[in-house]
């Protein structure tokens, strides 16, 4: 396959995951400031994710100060945040666009026609109310976009690039998520606050019945790091998502008849790591530390990815 | 089309089909038609213009239609054309004969921008110089056709061809059970297995093949997509592409991989910054090199514009008689170029009755149709040829032919060209059909798309049958001129 073919199939995948995750994001962080609000820090939550999302620097040349009215225009429409949700449709569309012939009709309908929509978007989307009925349109977008892809393409060489970029950025995704809030699930934390919290994370990568399942107790922030983190059982932890990248890279190499670089070993040993480590450990290293490690570690393999499949 | 004296054999059914068929499902029809086109995604882009930049062009559903014999007689004086203009690019590139025995003027040639001095020398792979060619033809009479332009450069349009025919499968299944129609499917087939024998001697027994294209924002840029598609090759981009050693090669996933030939739909100044503007950004670097060293080839090789230049086309016919001995079997439109003194003085006298174009001209822009112009109008183009006679030719009106098609106010004759997109590899290879473009308004002879024309599918009958389709709507002017 053409580099610049898988180029722009990984990267409309990234940025159809991204679209979703800003969206998931936005929603989280809705909730939180509404409960903070009683506490009398709203402007943190939007701080955080503001930080998360890694565009802070472009936010704050734009805006004064992180109100939830300039938070939620950044993140949902601002075409100067290359994450934002118009932003990333628009990219993602973009990519698809290059390559028409290479998805199949599905996709390209649940990406034209959700760029459609957002092009004519009412001017009240997002307001009030509306933002979280908005912010689940996104989703559901999203979800349609990947489940057309499942169910839809050939499984060969261009559909191990969409998966491959959909499951990198979710890993990115996950890792950011969990740590804008990693204060709270620091041992011996716990209260009614950090409580609604909890689930509001569960909630953003729709695990809050997943807990349950795997748990059967009540919440606690240790084991929801380790159900974010290690547990392969829920598609969007760190576990699952790096299991899915480096069994992807492992079947495109042997596609290629057993050609291997750098990025196979990076994505294995990030793969062994997830999968043989222990919620302990994490916690001895520092949440905060071990999220920050993999954040850079994901984007080193996708750098690894690019300079060996497409800017060689 | 005059109802009043009976519609020629070959549109009978079609007429009785029209008749049958009430308005209200005609445009439900042509609803659906649209719908199919927007979906499948075939639209073309227009920049810079505002409005919608991806937009479709308007298909009407009722076909056009050519007789056998008609089409015989057609793709034969194609063939010979296309033979003739291939001998000319070998010649004027090599030789130079036909201009020593004085048949073209040397200077018409040698001094012409789209004379390529880099190719003076070259032999293209398998002495091919224009592998795709679409002849803008009109008709104009029973068995006459006049050509009105040959396009040996990148001509676009054969996907409009495919789809039409796939569009009225779609639509009009019945109407097929009725008629022997000639296929155009195979027509991808066909452009592969002529782009694959040319290949340079030294590629392997199946050669690598690639669409280069300038990219999304190009306006044929489905066309690329969709061929490539058709054909199963990839279509790339100057950058995917690269040259190592004269060596062409294409970047994927699993390294670089060698190609053996490019179907370049990116004009030849922009192939290769080395070689033409430096300035391109959606050339190869080295391409030139790399052609030059019978590596890889390229189709259309570059300059062949030389032969499909609106000053060379008055000698196509010379053309013909001197590489083939042959009387042309196809019309051309006789030819005033303004920078000769006799032919200036005739068209200024002439303007009214005459259709000036630029000699370097296409899409259909910046042309004077003199029985249609207002007074204003051929006073500024008389001003304009007397500044500079050389960028202007001219040509009598002709009696077009016309072909019913769907307007607001029922049914009605517009006019239609043809192009037909002749294959030359091995052997000459002409699909039975073409793009017929139509003039949606009414008398308008303009039938380019940027100007608001539209297609029609095209059918060549099986059947022998005396068939003689549209009609000569008397009275009326020609030669807009096309250039997709």
């Amino acid at each position: 396959m053409l580099s610049r073919t898988a180029e722009n199939l990984f990267w409309l995948a990234r940025y159809a995951e991204r679209a979703g995750n800003t969206a998931r994001g936005i929603a989280v962080a809705f909730r939180m400031a509404a409960i903070s609000a009683r506490l009398g820090d709203e402007g943190a939550e939007w701080r955080a994710l503001l930080t998360a999302s890694g565009g802070d620097a472009g936010f704050y040349r734009k805006y004064e100060a992180p109100t939830a009215e300039a938070a939620i225009h950044w993140l949902v429409f601002d075409p100067d945040n290359a994450s934002s949700i118009l932003a990333c449709f628009e990219a993602a569309r973009r990519n698809a666009r290059s390559v028409r012939t290479a998805l199949t009709v599905d996709m390209w309908e649940a990406l034209n026609d959700s760029w459609n929509h957002l092009r004519n978007l009412a001017p009240d989307a997002t307001e009030g109310e509306n933002l979280i009925d908005f912010l689940g349109w996104v989703r559901e977008r999203v979800t349609l976009f990947n489940g057309a892809a499942n169910e839809t393409m050939l499984r060969n060489e261009p559909w191990r690039f969409v998966h491959l970029g959909t499951m990198l950025e979710r890993a990115d995704n996950t890792a950011r998520l969990l740590d804008v809030k990693h204060a709270l699930f620091a041992p011996g934390v716990e209260g009614a606050v950090d409580y609604v919290q909890w689930q509001a994370v569960l909630r953003s990568v729709s695990a809050m019945r997943s807990y349950q399942w795997v748990y059967r107790e009540r919440l606690s922030g240790r084991r929801i790091a380790e159900l974010m983190i290690l547990r392969p059982e829920l598609p969007r932890s760190l576990a699952a998502c790096h299991g899915a990248v480096a069994d992807t890279l492992e079947a495109i190499g042997i596609g290629q008849g057993g050609r291997f670089g750098e990025c196979h070993r990076i994505a294995g040993l990030l793969k062994a790591q997830l999968r043989y480590g222990r919620i302990e450990d994490v916690f001895a290293q520092g949440l905060h530390e071990f999220l920050t490690d993999m954040i850079t570690r994901t984007a080193a393999l996708g750098g690894e990815i690019e300079a060996f499949y497409i800017r060689h | 089309m005059r109802a009043e004296d009976g519609v020629r054999a070959a549109y009978a059914e079609i007429e009785r089909w029209l008749r049958a068929t009430p308005r209200e499902q005609l445009d439900r029809k042509r609803r659906e038609a649209e719908l199919l086109f927007r979906r499948i995604g075939i639209t073309f882009a227009v920049y810079g213009e505002g409005g919608d930049p991806e937009r479709l062009i308007p298909f009407d559903i009722i076909p056009r239609i050519i007789a056998k014999s008609e089409w015989e007689r057609l793709s034969g004086g194609l063939r010979q054309r296309v033979r003739a203009l291939n001998a000319f690019l070998a010649d004027v590139y090599g030789p130079q004969e036909i201009l020593k025995a004085g048949r073209i003027p040397s200077a018409l040639v040698l001094e012409n921008e789209g004379f390529r001095k880099e190719m003076v020398g070259v032999t293209p792979p398998g002495g091919v110089y224009t592998h795709i060619s679409g002849i803008d033809m009109v008709r104009t009479g029973p068995d006459e056709f006049y050509v009105l332009e040959d396009n040996c450069r990148t001509p676009s349009g054969v996907s409009y061809m495919l789809e039409n025919r796939e569009a009225m499968l779609r639509l009009f299944p019945r109407l097929f059970a009725r008629h022997r129609i000639a296929p155009v499917s195979r027509y991808p087939e066909e452009l592969l297995e002529t782009l694959k024998a040319v290949a340079p001697a030294r590629a392997s027994e199946n050669p690598t093949v690639a669409i280069l294209t300038p990219g999304p924002y190009n306006s044929a840029y489905y066309e690329h997509c969709f061929l490539a598609d058709e054909m199963g090759v990839e279509v790339v981009e100057g950058a995917d592409l690269c040259v190592q050693d004269r060596v062409v090669y294409m970047r994927t996933t699993a390294g670089p991989k060698r190609v053996d030939v490019i179907y370049r739909r990116i004009d030849d100044e922009f192939l290769d910054p080395d070689a033409f503007r430096p300035d391109s950004l959606v050339g190869v670097p080295g391409l030139m090199e790399a052609y030059r060293a019978g590596n890889v080839a390229l189709a259309n090789a570059p300059g062949g514009g030389i032969a499909d230049d609106k000053a060379i086309y008055p000698y196509v016919p010379e053309m013909v008689r001197f590489y083939l001995g042959e009387e042309p079997i196809l019309q051309n439109v006789p030819t005033f170029l303004c920078e000769r003194e006799e032919d200036r003085n005739y068209v200024l006298s002439n303007l009214d009755k005459l259709v000036v174009k630029l000699a370097k001209g296409s899409g259909g822009y910046g042309m004077l149709i003199g029985p249609h112009a207002t007074k204003g109008q051929r006073e500024e183009f008389h001003a304009r040829i007397l500044a500079r006679p050389g960028d202007y030719i001219a040509q009598p009106t002709l009696a077009l032919s016309t072909c019913p098609t769907v307007v607001e106010q029922g049914i009605a004759p517009r006019h239609v060209d043809l192009r037909p997109f002749v294959l030359s590899g091995k052997e000459i290879r002409i699909v039975p059909g073409g793009l017929t473009r139509v003039a949606l308004k009414d008398g308008s002879l303009v039938v380019n798309s940027s100007q608001g024309g539209g297609t029609k599918d095209t059918w060549v009958l099986e059947d022998e049958g005396p068939g003689v389709m549209d009609g000569a709507m008397e009275g009326q002017v020609q030669t807009a001129s096309i250039g997709c």
